[in-house]
Parts: structure tokens; C-alpha cells; sequence
């Protein structure tokens, strides 16, 4: 395994793609939610770099998993955390890496079943390609394509660090 | 018991160790017994959303099948399956087909016929569920709603995760379970429940004449009147009278009952000053327990429903869930 890429630089690309999209967009309080596990590191990074006053939400999207059916419950399911109303509000939604887009469509599913919200930007640490279905991130801190057998995978939470690994045999799963 | 016990265990769970019937407590290990409180926990989250609905039983079919009466059971498995998502199918069997000469096989194979992915099952033969799980469809999840005098697990699960929201785990804990512990399921699974999830004591509170002969195997101490019984205690379970099953003259009367093992404010002073008060429910007012501790800050009574919608949401996923990854591990093999 060997580290890959600067994880502080990355979050400095995300926090200042956030800023300027926020401005741009003219989003004033967003709030953030964080994918487990490791969405939610970097929305605790995020959420102090941006200075924002509510606190971030936490997201299990074990029930909204699209291969239920397959491979049954996932037996580490925790309860999701939003301390804030989403009605009507901006979202700022975190994941460490995006690949078949399966996971963020989940999360979608999850978070509209809280409420409405005003919109969701999409900011993800690693893009990977490989997309399943049509689903683009606003903000990416690193584009990566990757061999066949390799896999990435962040790991946290004190130090965070992006480690890069051969796969074995077990096929992927959809991120 | 034992033959049927030790196949209920090589029946409930698939080739990885997941759920796939819910049936019994007994031979379920400890890091099971907690991933369903967890699994419940989560659910608990759920209900408490604006949309109080996952997505993770969609398409599937479940029917209530019940043998015997029920309201809360029945209604909270209800709740659960829809909250999952799944279309449910309500039966009670006792003012329908059996009761026309249909046998209990037949009446399946007409369920199955419609393409059913989970019976919930409430039966007053101990053991239907367990035969039922053993001639249905592979694939199908047979839930264990109660039957007879053997278990009734869900309700010691609920139980399991009240006791661990008010006492934040089991260790040291000492539980009594008091009244007709001679004919009650409940009582059953929860035993076993406490044991395999670690509790200190477990300490049955009856006349003899309502306790099961077998007593002692089941890793229980018992007492005889409620002021040695409840000494040191955190938990205090009043059983319900089972009046409808009582045989013979197990007791001299209600009245005689209440004023030894009633629980009332007096009584339960001999316990724990913080110790809590459950009943699986229906409760006998005057019976079993006084309307001041049954009403009062120390009951957790009500919390107990709540709870039950969430262990069932847990048990019934998680017993879809492993038996999909069966179905899906087979046909992998099979290709």
C-alpha cells in the first residue's frame, strides 16, 4: 500500500470549489451532510474550513442500498444524524469517492425522505470514473483512473490518507 | 424441545451466518442478539423521520399469519412490514379456512401460491413456526410471532433493547421476571436473551406452582415472595396471567395472587431506586400490577411498543436480507 496523494491539498481544491460555487450560485447558509465513514471526515474538515454555524449531518445509506437483494443487510448499519430540518435548504453532500454513482443516488433517496430540499451540490474527494449511472459531482478534488486490480480507499480519521492497493480476487463494490 | 431447538438453530441462519428465519432465541450468539439491537437502533431513527419508510422490502410480500388472537403483535408487525415497504396480507386463520377442514400444509402451499416472501407466524402449537420454516419454499423468511409455550422472540428482542436504552447494556445487570412463568413464551426467549447477551442474574419471582420444572437448567435463580425477590434488582418484568391457559388449580385466586406478587408502590420499593418496570402487555390492572407503578415514572411500558415496530423492522430485513444473499450465493454456485 502506498500513499497516493496530499489529502490537505485536496481539501484545499474542495473548500475553494465550494466557495466559489456557493458564491456563484449565491447559497448563503448551506448545510452539509457527510456519507459514512469517510464522507463524514472530510465534512468535519469541511465544515470548520467553510465556518459554518449549524452542525453537519451524518448519513447511513445502509437502507437505501441498491443491492439489498443481493447481498442482504449491511450488519454495521448505525442510525443517520440531521440535526437540522432539509426542507427547503442547500446541501452541501460529501463522499470520499464516487465510482458507479450507486451510493450518491442512495444518499439522494435518503435525504429527500427527510424533506424537500432547495438543491444538493455534490462535492466528492476522489472521482474514479467508471460511472453506472447519471449522476456528475459539482466539486472533485482529484480525478483518478485506475487499473483493473487497483483500488482506492481513505483512511482516517487522524491522520486522513489516501492509500492506493492492490485488489484480490473479490470483485468491487459499487461506490 | 431440544431435537426441535437445535434444528430451529441449523434452520435460522444461511451458509454466512445471517438471519433467515427468526424462530427462537435459542443458539443465536451474543454478536447476533446485538446486530439486531443495533439494526433496531437504526430503525428507531427511522420513525422518527417525516417519511417513516425504507425502501428495503419493496415488491416483496408479507403475511401475518395468525393462529391466534393478537392486537399489538399483530399490529406492530403490520406497522414494521409497511414501514420496510412491503405489501402486507393479513390473515387470522381462526375465523378462516382451517376452520373450514383446510390443513395447515395446504393453507401454505395456497400462501406460497401467491408468490409470498415472509410469514409471520402466531400459533398456539409450540413448534408450528419451526415446521413451517422446514416445508416452505427456500427463499420464503418464516417469523416466530409466538408459539404456544415455547418462544416468542421478537418480544424478547423489544424487551432487550428497552432494557439497554434505560441501562445502557447488560453487565452487571439483574433482572427479575415475576408471575406465570410456567406458561409463558415470553419468559422463555427472554431468559435466553439475558443470558446470551450477558446479564449478571436472571431471577424468576413465582409460586411454584407457576414455575416450569425445569427451572434450574434454564441459568435462572429463583424466590418465592417479592421482598427477597427484588432485592438488588434493576429490571423488574411483571408476566401477565395467562388466564386462558391456566389448567387446574395452579393458584388459589387472582386475589390471593395479587397481594403476594402484585406489584404495587410498596413492592417496589424493595428493588433498586432506579430499577424499571416492564409487561409485555396485555396488562391486568389489579392483577398483576397496580395502576400507579404500571402508569408510573418508573414504567417503561409504553416504550416497549415503540420499540417492538423497530426490533421488527430489524428481524424482518435482516431475515430477507440473508436469505436474498442465499438465494444470490446458490445461483452463483449453480452458474
Amino acid at each position: 500500500m502506498t500513499a497516493l496523494l496530499n489529502v490537505d491539498a485536496l481539501l484545499d481544491d474542495l473548500e475553494q470549489g465550494l466557495r466559489r460555487l456557493l458564491r456563484e450560485r449565491g447559497i448563503e447558509q448551506p448545510v452539509l451532510i457527510g456519507i459514512r465513514t469517510g464522507g463524514v471526515w472530510l465534512a468535519d474538515i469541511l465544515h470548520k474550513r467553510l465556518g459554518l454555524d449549524e452542525p453537519f449531518g451524518e448519513l447511513d445509506i445502509s437502507f437505501y442500498r441498491d443491492d439489498f437483494s443481493r447481498i442482504g443487510l449491511n450488519p454495521k448499519v448505525r442510525p443517520s444524524h440531521l440535526p437540522f430540518e432539509t426542507e427547503d435548504r442547500h446541501i452541501i453532500l460529501v463522499d470520499d469517492v464516487i465510482m458507479s454513482g450507486r451510493t450518491i443516488r442512495a444518499a439522494m433517496n435518503e435525504i429527500f425522505d427527510y424533506g424537500r430540499p432547495a438543491g444538493i451540490i455534490l462535492a466528492t474527494l476522489i472521482d474514479l470514473g467508471a460511472r453506472e449511472l447519471p449522476i456528475q459531482p459539482d466539486v472533485v478534488g482529484q480525478t483518478l483512473t485506475l487499473k483493473a486490480n487497483e483500488r482506492v480507499k481513505l483512511k482516517g480519521p487522524d491522520p486522513l490518507s489516501v492509500e492506493l492497493r492492490q485488489a484480490d480476487a473479490t470483485p468491487a463494490k459499487g461506490a | 424441545m431440544t431435537t426441535t431447538d437445535a434444528s430451529a438453530r441449523a434452520l435460522q441462519l444461511n451458509d454466512q451466518g445471517q438471519l433467515r428465519h427468526f424462530l427462537t432465541i435459542d443458539g443465536l450468539d451474543r454478536e447476533l442478539l446485538t446486530r439486531i439491537l443495533d439494526t433496531a437502533d437504526s430503525f428507531i431513527e427511522v420513525g422518527e423521520r417525516r417519511i417513516k419508510k425504507v425502501p428495503l422490502l419493496r415488491g416483496c410480500t408479507v403475511v401475518n399469519l395468525f393462529f391466534e388472537s393478537s392486537t399489538r403483535t399483530r399490529s406492530t408487525f403490520e406497522l414494521a412490514a409497511k414501514r420496510l415497504s412491503a405489501d402486507v396480507l393479513n390473515l387470522d386463520i381462526s375465523t378462516s379456512a382451517t376452520s373450514k377442514g383446510e390443513s395447515l400444509s395446504d393453507t401454505l402451499l395456497n400462501l406460497e401460491a401467491m408468490a409470498s416472501d415472509m410469514f409471520v407466524v402466531r400459533h398456539s402449537r409450540s413448534g408450528a413456526p419451526h415446521f413451517i420454516a422446514q416445508s416452505v419454499t427456500p427463499g420464503v423468511a418464516i417469523i416466530n410471532a409466538g408459539d404456544g409455550r415455547h418462544a416468542h422472540p421478537t418480544q424478547a428482542m423489544l424487551d432487550m433493547l428497552t432494557i439497554r436504552q434505560h441501562k445502557g447494556g447488560f453487565e452487571g445487570l439483574k433482572v427479575a421476571i415475576v408471575g406465570d412463568i410456567l406458561h409463558s413464551r415470553v419468559a422463555r426467549s427472554q431468559i435466553q436473551a439475558l443470558n446470551v447477551l450477558g446479564a449478571e442474574e436472571v431471577r424468576l419471582i413465582a409460586p411454584s406452582t407457576l414455575l416450569p420444572t425445569d427451572v434450574e437448567s434454564l441459568g435462572c435463580t429463583v424466590a418465592y415472595d417479592m421482598r427477597s425477590g427484588l432485592k438488588d434488582i434493576d429490571v423488574i418484568i411483571m408476566l401477565r396471567l395467562q388466564r386462558e391457559r391456566m389448567e387446574g388449580a395452579l393458584l388459589p385466586s387472582e386475589r390471593e395472587f395479587y397481594k403476594v406478587y402484585g406489584l404495587n408502590t410498596e413492592k417496589l420499593a424493595y428493588a433498586k431506586p432506579d430499577a424499571i418496570v416492564m409487561h409485555p402487555g396485555p396488562i391486568n390492572r389489579g392483577v398483576e400490577i397496580e395502576s400507579a407503578v404500571a402508569d408510573g415514572p418508573r414504567s417503561v411500558i409504553l416504550n416497549q411498543v415503540t420499540n417492538g415496530i423497530a426490533i421488527r423492522m430489524a428481524v424482518m430485513s435482516m431475515a430477507m436480507g440473508g436469505q436474498r444473499a442465499q438465494r444470490g450465493q446458490d445461483a452463483e454456485g449453480q452458474a
